[in-house]
């Protein structure tokens, strides 16, 4: 690894050249090369062959016989069970409703994606938008639409919602937060750190099942509330205090003459902070934030452990009940592949932005 | 104008605190009367009461006639275990990759970033699932695959050689065996006692060995369970192993999940701090002479180590709260251990109590020492950065 490559050959830019260069350079380096390359090549030979040339893709009769004598793949079982997955237990006639409420959430987080989009007035309307949209959809009770209770959603929608809900709160939150901490009051500024610090301290399953079991002793009845939003406002709780220090990394990368100007020309706090600070400290933190947003996707995934039936929990279901137990593979596998289809997508822009903020200072 | 401006801040803080006061106070009253309503004692008294349940797996003797305070000692116990295991080979595992993606292989380059990019896309909870189904799914015990008949590999667990000597005993066996080692690899190895020859080195030698041969088998003699054979092989029994250790699957799984996700975000910091490392560090190192390993162990790794070690604190903290997975797949750990116990003796706010202040010590305690580390290796004053 430390072997000094000749630099006077780095300029020319010949293909041979640099495969030899990267592969080949030396006896060792070429072995572990041959070596590496056979084991890369039988690595995605195998899953290939399971996945793909081995695999029996649907289920005529619905049942599992058509997996008894094959090596690779049973697909059929998302084939089967695909809707117990996606919608988890909705009501089979409404599941279109279940669809649309994605494809609603999805169109929201690709449009926030765009910089027309990058002001506090115009994403937070898309995103109220949005998530109203969302929740009408899901649970009816308007425009002839029957009702469907948040306890009997299910599966990949109630992941969608709980993470879109959470950041929702969380987010305003996460602004407060950051600038109680900034404050110039003493002890406001050190109440604030220690709740956040001690947040950012608990396992995140820890808040949950607190706000799944405490708030009920703690509140008055009147705000008890469902299950499902003491969670969700644990959930929106851990991230904005994960967030909050994002945004105050972003403040303090700013020079001080911005806000001294902004005293100087007499704009007063408030003005001073939507206008001059935010907006700037978000542009600061946006590559960390869109990682944030990442992690609190895949942590969404822990409400299984509170007893919520979401895609992780359908998925079980999917493959635990007798006749499809073999298949646990392949169910693991699908409901991973959608994770990773948006975590990937995501983080790769998060690339693309990092870049393309690098580019812009320079 | 000054005075009216302290006193508005003044009177802003005492409002602040007041709100926070009568918050707190209400939710002490409510829930004092929702305890009262549903007729709940509170208090930590239950902590004595015997549970009545088993658990799955400890590191302390546990029977269900032991007590709540104990139950919670054992799951804190076995948390702490999973942690530094899962660390420890997420450590290993991120570096491993980590050098690979530096290394001017191609080959290597290609597979440190598919792991990487397979594993740290999807949720640690989903991998913990997959590989517990993935060992639970293994041949049962009659059919196991075996490492010279020693050691099986079963859905049931892992089973290896064991000895038959009590807890503390085994303990301080191996801590002693290792240190021993240790020690003499030191002595034999290092520049500082090259100068040490003949019949002090070989006296020395013999000193450092008969010690560590004392201490050990004095504590074999000490804890040995009477009337069976020193080293328990596990061998079956009708339908299931008996003797030696069990590794249970759960423990693996989590292991195993740990390394993995942990060791794919790892992999990314460590290489992050290979990077920091300037071309020239390496290349005056090699220019002096250095072979290739000791430039990686003695230059590029602590330079790299000292950059990146603010990070790694965080990660590790993070990697540790992770154990709480176990509740998912039936580890017994501390998360756990405070889940049933709130089910089986209804003391919620006490046991969720006990889970917080818990994590805060141990996270909080992790990252005081290794700060207090980070403190003592960091770059000083107005060093300069290379």
């Amino acid at each position: 690894m430390a072997t000094l490559a000749p630099s006077a050959s780095t300029s020319s830019g010949h293909t041979l050249d640099r495969l030899r260069r990267k592969y080949f350079s030396s006896v060792p380096n070429s072995v572990v090369s041959i070596l590496g390359a056979s084991l890369l090549l039988w690595v995605i030979w195998s899953v290939l062959d399971w996945a793909v040339l081995g695999a029996v893709w649907t289920s005529p009769d619905g049942t599992s016989d058509v997996c008894r004598e094959i090596e690779g793949a049973c697909w059929a079982v998302i084939d089967v069970r695909w809707r117990l997955i996606i919608f988890g237990l909705f009501p089979f006639e409404e599941q279109w409703r279940s669809t649309f409420a994605c494809l609603t959430m999805l169109m929201t987080v690709v449009l926030s994606c765009f910089p027309w989009f990058w002001s506090v007035l115009r994403l937070s309307v898309l995103w109220l938008l949005g998530f109203t949209s969302f929740y009408l959809l899901m649970r009816g009770g308007v425009f002839g639409l029957s009702t469907v209770e948040p306890a009997d959603w299910g599966g990949l929608t109630l992941t969608v919602f709980i993470y879109a809900a959470g950041i929702l709160v969380g987010m305003p939150m996460a602004i407060g937060l950051a600038l109680l901490r900034r404050s110039s009051f003493p002890i406001i500024s050190r109440l604030t750190a220690a709740l956040i610090d001690g947040v950012r301290s608990l396992p995140l399953i820890t808040i949950l099942f607190a706000a799944a079991l405490i708030l009920p002793f703690v509140l008055p009845e009147w705000l008890r509330g469902d299950k499902i939003w003491r969670v969700i406002f644990g959930f929106g709780l851990f991230f904005a205090a994960y967030q909050a220090e994002i945004i105050r990394s972003g403040i303090q990368a700013l020079p001080v003459g911005q806000e001294e100007a902004a005293k100087a020309l007499g704009l007063s706090y408030w003005n001073r902070t939507t206008r001059i600070i935010l907006p700037q400290a978000f542009r600061n933190a946006l590559p960390p934030t869109i990682n944030q947003f990442v992690i609190t996707f895949k942590e969404t995934s822990l409400v299984v452990i509170i007893g919520f039936f979401e895609v992780l929990a359908s998925g079980n279901a999917a493959y635990g009940s007798g006749e499809w137990s073999f298949a646990y593979v392949e169910v693991y596998v699908f409901v991973g592949l959608i994770y990773y289809c948006f975590v990937f997508s995501l983080s790769r822009y998060g690339a693309y932005l990092e870049r393309r903020m690098r580019v812009g200072q320079h | 104008m000054l005075k009216t401006r302290r006193l508005r801040r003044m009177v802003t803080e005492i409002g602040f605190v007041a709100v926070l006061v009568f918050l707190l106070v209400s939710a002490i009253l409510i829930a004092r009367d929702t305890l009262q309503e549903q007729g709940m004692s509170a208090g930590f008294g239950f902590l004595e009461r015997s549970t009545g349940w088993d658990v799955g797996f400890s590191l302390i003797e546990f029977t269900p006639f032991d007590s709540y305070g104990r139950v919670i000692v054992v799951g804190l116990l076995n948390t702490i275990f999973l942690g530094i295991i899962g660390i420890i080979l997420a450590n290993a595992l991120g570096l491993t990759i980590a050098v690979f993606r530096i290394s001017n292989n191609g080959v290597l380059n290609a597979m440190g970033t598919l792991f990487i990019e397979v594993f740290r896309n999807i949720p640690i909870i989903l991998q913990a699932f997959f590989w517990y189904a993935i060992l639970t799914h293994l041949p049962r015990p009659r059919d196991a695959y075996t490492l010279g008949d020693v050691a099986f590999v079963t859905a049931r667990g892992l089973y290896v050689p064991g000895l038959n000597v009590h807890g503390l005993s085994a303990l301080v066996f191996f801590v002693s065996l290792f240190i021993g080692a240790l020690g003499l690899l030191w002595f034999l190895l290092s520049r500082r006692f090259a100068k040490v020859a003949g019949t002090t080195r070989r006296r020395t030698t013999l000193l450092i060995s008969a010690a560590t041969a004392i201490v050990a088998i004095g504590s074999l003699a000490v804890g040995r369970i009477p009337d069976t054979s020193l080293v328990s092989i596990p061998e079956l029994r009708g339908l299931n192993f008996r003797g030696g250790i069990r590794v249970p699957p759960e423990l693996s799984a989590l292991a195993v999940s740990m390394a993995v996700y942990g060791g794919a975000y790892l992999a990314e910091i460590f290489r992050a701090g290979f990077q920091s490392v300037g071309k020239g560090q390496a290349e005056a190192a090699q220019a002096l002479g250095l072979k290739p390993w000791h430039v990686f162990t003695r230059v590029r790794l602590p330079l790299a180590v000292r950059a990146i070690l603010p990070t790694l604190i965080n990660q590790y903290v993070w990697l540790f709260k992770a154990t709480t997975l176990g509740i998912a797949i039936g580890f017994t750990d501390f998360f756990s251990v405070i889940s049933v116990s709130i089910n089986q003796s209804g003391q919620t706010l006490e046991l969720i109590c006990i889970l917080m202040a818990g994590f805060l010590v141990m996270n909080n305690s992790m990252s005081f020492v290794l700060n207090r580390v980070n403190n003592a290796i960091k770059l000083k004053g107005t060093q300069l950065r290379i």
